[in-house]
Parts: structure tokens; sequence; C-alpha cells
């Protein structure tokens, strides 16, 4: 039982020690999470990897709170694919399935038109003012998996900071004072 | 030994990782699944033929549709949405594609098609080079999963030349 008396003994650097080792695998957790979300980057090309569908305007096929995991290969665009986009001067993107492409003979450039499954109409109405068609360079990704349901978190979480914070306070808390 | 937050951890983490590999169960066994599709196309009249105001081509119709899109559904198919789009070359542009009628299938029991429609978008070309074109009509459906990959595949269905003149 001798090395109850030794831990006793050393039970001051024991605590700078879990304290440090506590800060390392905060680090971990922290940056793993960066590592996945970086990787998944560089795999699907696209800068944001993964979304959260935030409007009905896809209903039934893709409903608020789903997820989609996003690629943007080389391949060109093609009539059918829903993509996400940036249209210039909105900050959000939309998650729309493309109904009519055009391709360019010579440069290959591409001018798309898009519509919400659950739409009526097509999303002229929706592009900057006197824009008929989308680019290639307004297009983020095309969805290629689906995950339903996850995506509320991050909503509950936008919409309801107070929920963010307690959970953010509660975890550090665990992570503070959990003793493995 | 073990406290009770510890077990509740250890058991939403189980219950996460089996629900996460039967996702991808799911979706993985769609590979091995095969589908054949049938159906025809065919345009029973040209409705309107113009050449709009900013010179672009425009044309609407009434086709003929009989879909058979039964064997895509298995049991992690959530929808199937499927259009016909107009497929065309031109002096200008490599590929057009122009939807012009879609739909969305909820269940097997509905996956079998025949009907007579409108175009729902007309075919709208960029310049006016539609006179006596000829003009591919392909099917094309996009499976949308309960939940992983999202699968599309396409067919030729039939095609035709649009007339000479405007009407």
């Amino acid at each position: 039982m001798g090395w109850i008396g030794d831990g006793l003994e050393s039970i001051r650097s024991l605590q700078i020690r879990q304290v440090l080792s506590q800060a390392v695998s905060l680090g971990m957790i922290v940056t793993s999470a960066l590592i996945i979300w970086k990787g998944l980057m560089c795999v699907t090309g696209s800068e944001s990897p993964v979304v959260v569908v935030l409007s009905g305007s896809m209903e039934p096929g893709f409903k608020r709170g789903d997820i989609l995991f996003l690629h943007m290969s080389k391949d060109p665009i093609r009539a059918g694919e829903i993509v996400v986009f940036n249209v210039d001067g909105r900050e959000i993107p939309i998650v729309h399935r493309v109904i009519k492409v055009h391709e360019r003979q010579e440069t290959g450039e591409i001018d798309v038109l898009t519509k919400g499954d659950n739409n009526f109409g097509d999303d002229r109405l929706l592009y900057a003012h006197g824009q008929l068609w989308l680019q290639q360079h307004h297009i983020m990704g095309r969805a290629v998996g689906f995950l339903p349901y996850v995506g509320w978190v991050t909503i509950i979480m936008t919409e309801k900071p107070i929920i963010k914070y307690l959970l953010i306070g509660a975890l550090g808390l665990l992570v503070i004072t959990s003793k493995e | 030994m073990h406290s009770s937050v510890q077990r509740l951890n250890t058991l939403i983490t189980l219950a996460a990782v089996l629900l996460g590999a039967l996702c991808c169960t799911a979706s993985f066994l769609d590979y091995f699944h095969i589908h054949s599709v049938h159906g025809t196309a065919e345009v029973i009249k040209i409705k309107k033929f113009r050449k709009q105001l900013n010179g672009n081509d425009e044309v609407t119709m009434t086709l003929n549709l009989s879909l058979d899109l039964r064997s895509t559904f298995t049991w992690n198919t959530k929808q199937a949405f499927v259009f016909l789009a107009a497929e065309y070359e031109t002096q200008k542009n490599l590929v057009n594609q122009i939807s012009l009628w879609d739909h969305i299938i909820p269940d097997k029991e509905h996956a079998k098609i025949q009907t007579q429609v409108s175009t729902k978008y007309p075919l709208t070309d960029q310049g006016s080079n539609l006179r006596g074109k000829k003009i591919e009509l392909v099917l094309h459906w996009h499976l949308m999963p309960n939940t992983g990959r999202m699968i599309q595949d396409k067919l030729a269905l039939s095609h035709f030349y649009l007339p000479e003149a405007y009407t």
C-alpha cells in the first residue's frame, strides 16, 4: 500500500499534471474537430462541406433541419442536380435544383437556372436584380449525401443563443471537474 | 464504480454509433440495388413556337408520357424526383438542358405514370436556333434517400424535330 502514501505526498504535482492533461485533452478535442472539418474541405473540394437546410423550399425531399453533404468535383453542373449557391448581396446560401443548363461551345462556361422543388416559380426572383443565370463561381457545391434531423442542433443554437452558452458552460464544467 | 453520468454517456455514445452504422449500411445496400426504368415520351402537339421579344425562341408543347420507375424504390428511398429534359446542341452552346416537366413520386404505388401533360416550363433557347432543330427527350430521375447517398440516373427516351417555321 506504499503507492498510496507516495500518491498523497505528490498530490500537488499530480494536480498540476491533471490540469495539464485536461488542457491537452481539451485541445485535442478542439483540434480534432478542426482537422475533420478541414479534411472534409480538402476531400470534397467545397468551401463548406456540410450545410443545414434552413427553408422548406425543397420539401418534401429536404426539410428544415436536415443536413446535406456537398461535393465540388470538376464535372460540369447538369440539370437535376441539387446545388448550393451564393447570390451576390445575399448572406445565406440557397439549396435548390438545377432545371436549365446552357454550356458554351468553346469556353465551357455555364449558365444555370435553379428552382426549389416546393416553389411555384424559378429562382430568378431570388437572384440579384437583373440577373438571369447563375455562373460557375456562384455555385459552392452539389449535394451528394443526406442526413435527416441532425441540423436541428445548429438551428436551435443559432436561434436560441442561451441554449448554446448553457451547453458550452456545462461541457466546460464537465471537462474541468472530471477526474479522469 | 461508474457514476450515472458515465453510464448515460456510454449509453448515448453507443446509441449514436449504432444509429450511424445503421444509416451507413442502409445507404451502402443501395449500391447493390439494380433498377431498370423504362418509359416512352412523345410530342403530341406543338402548342406555341415563337420568338420572344428579346430574340429567344420559345416552345410550349403537349407531351404523352408513360413511365415506370417502380424498380427504383428500395426501403431507403424517401422519394423519387423525375423530370423530362429537352437536350440539344447549338452553334453557341455545346450542351442545352431544359427541364420541360417534373414530378415528385412519393412511393412505389405512384411510380407507374401514364399521363398527358403540357410543358411545365417552356423550352426557351439562348438565341433563335430552334427552327428545325433535333431535340432529344431525356428522362432523369434523382432518388432521395431516407439517409445517405443520393442516386441519379437518366435514360434517353426519344427525339423529334421542331418545325421549320414559327406558329
